[in-house]
């Protein structure tokens, strides 16, 4: 409803909506989600459509919506996710991720999510020769940048500083994964009004352009074994965003990128173009992820601080670079001059969804 | 043209991996195996396949020890997870058995050589896909050779 009043709408002309949302049937047993939500903001019986690629869902439902706007179909349309994994608990949530793993094949041997990038750590360590030591304490620099300026994001969830130390002596979760290198279970939900170009510029004198998408998939963790620890979806969906918007990473300001855990924040910067394969780490280890270093990294707090609502993480991606570019986003983690912005969110491990965002004035 | 049929299903592979015995797809194309199996060959994307029976051995490829474990089977925790290159090339994953999961180091488990073992069962739950599976899930578990 914030996204309707605050571009200056009514419910009414909005065309289409589109929502992504993954666990509802679980955590509220609500299923169909997408044709009480057109009713709730009273945009009755308007087409209206869920998406669920896990984590990635809502960034899916944003890109399909970009589609139909830019196809001319629709000129008006909502786009976002939703979830409330918390309300589930650590085990049923455990279970209900876990049914993005293979369920025949690959569940049964216990594989969780967590699990999963557990793994990628100990074959990350161990193909780029890199000590498990100095890997763990890259990782915990990651998570401890997230905090550092998710704890001024309002609208974030774990909103307290934390130390390289208090990374490094939390719980296992999955060795060699901490409790303070994964992100929380999230409540949240995040919306986006899309408009044809000609509209938007009746509605603001400050529109944001997708000048580029991309969206991959792959099959379960063991059929990926040409490229692991890479992920072979995010190289091509963000190849298809590169490519369509006609620019590399280099002119990237800012990236909100889809740091489940620690480890992932790594393996997806080097996939994304912004340091070589297997020196990732040093991006956080040097300065170059911070804010003013040469692509800042998450400043949202990512899904580590600002928590990981699945069906809403990308939507929430574009909203706060949106407010970055606009500069209404808390003093402390505004980035200076954002003019190009990149979004990637990951589903299971192996739907990957990219955007990039262009400030229109 | 009569339906098309899966040439190795679930419930071929899970009742043969409970006895111990480990089934792939090889490629009448290119050759190669497809395990565990899928549709088509996972290297060249044939139907041309055959249901054979691998070695069971390879090389530990990853790991993890996981200590939060999912509904159902907290008892399991902690539960030492590990992704194996088989001798033939497929990847497949499974547990590992005969090791305290306390004492799962890199140094100790990288590269190291594995053969199948006994393989341990897990009891389906309500999101099992229903009554196919009588007897539960046959996981690929291997021991250090
Ligand atoms: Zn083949």
């Amino acid at each position: 409803m914030e996204a309707i009043l605050s571009s200056n709408l009514k419910s009414g002309d909005i065309q289409a909506l589109f929502v992504g949302n993954v666990l509802g049937d679980f955590s509220e047993g609500q299923g169909m989600v997408q044709s009480f939500a057109a009713d709730e903001i009273g945009a009755k019986n308007i087409p209206a459509s869920r998406f669920e690629g896990a984590c990635a869902s809502g960034t899916m439902a944003i890109r399909d919506a970009f589609m139909w706007v830019a196809s001319g179909f629709y000129d008006m349309v909502i786009a976002g996710g939703v979830d409330t994994t918390s309300k589930m608990g650590t085990a049923l949530g455990t279970r209900t991720f876990a049914m993005f793993t293979d369920g025949h094949y690959e569940y049964p041997s216990g594989l969780t999510f967590p699990g999963a990038f557990g793994m990628l750590t100990h074959q990350y360590s161990a193909k780029y020769n890199i000590p498990l030591a100095r890997l763990k304490h890259q990782m915990a620099l990651v998570s401890v940048q997230s905090h550092k300026y998710g704890q001024h994001n309002q609208l974030g969830q774990l909103r307290n500083e934390i130390t390289i130390e208090d990374v490094l002596n939390s719980a296992m979760v999955t060795s060699p994964l901490q409790l303070y290198d994964c992100c929380p279970f999230s409540d949240g939900a995040a919306a986006v009004v899309l408009a044809s170009e000609e509209m938007a510029k009746k509605l603001t004198d400050k529109p944001v352009y997708i000048t580029g998408i991309g969206q991959a998939s792959s099959g379960r963790f063991s059929s990926q074994k040409e490229f692991l620890p890479r992920l072979r979806a995010r190289e091509l969906s963000v190849k298809q965003a590169y490519d369509m918007a006609g620019i590399g990473p280099e002119e990237v300001d800012l990236c909100e990128l889809h740091d489940c855990f620690s480890i992932a924040s790594i393996i997806a910067a080097e996939s994304l173009g912004f340091a070589e394969f297997g020196h990732g780490g040093e991006l956080w280890e040097k300065g170059d992820a911070d804010i003013s270093g040469r692509i800042p990294i998450n400043m949202s707090g990512g899904l580590k601080s600002k928590g990981h609502p699945i069906g809403a993480t990308g939507a929430s991606q574009v909203c706060d670079i949106v407010r970055q570019m606009r500069g209404t986003v808390e003093p402390q983690r505004q980035v200076d001059d954002v003019r190009i912005g990149l979004t990637d969110t990951l589903g299971g491990d192996g739907i990957i969804c990219n955007l990039i965002l262009k400030r229109g004035w | 043209m009569k339906p098309f049929e899966y040439k190795l299903t679930f419930k071929d592979f899970n009742a043969s991996l409970r006895k111990n015995k480990l089934l792939a797809l090889t490629c009448g194309s290119c050759g190669k195996h497809t395990c565990p199996p899928k549709l088509v060959c996972h290297e060249c994307g044939s139907t041309d396949l055959e249901s054979t029976a691998l070695s069971g051995k390879g090389k530990i490829v990853t790991f993890t020890v996981s200590y939060v474990t999912a509904l159902g089977r907290e008892g399991e925790a902690p539960v030492l997870i590990t992704m194996v290159e088989l001798e033939e090339g497929p990847w497949i994953l499974g547990n590992l058995v005969g090791i305290d999961p306390d004492r799962a180091t890199m140094e100790a488990l990288m590269g190291k050589p594995v053969r199948l073992a006994r393989a341990r069962m897990l009891p389906p739950d309500q999101y099992s896909g229903g009554k196919e599976l009588k007897g539960g899930f046959a996981r690929p578990t291997f021991s250090l050779d």
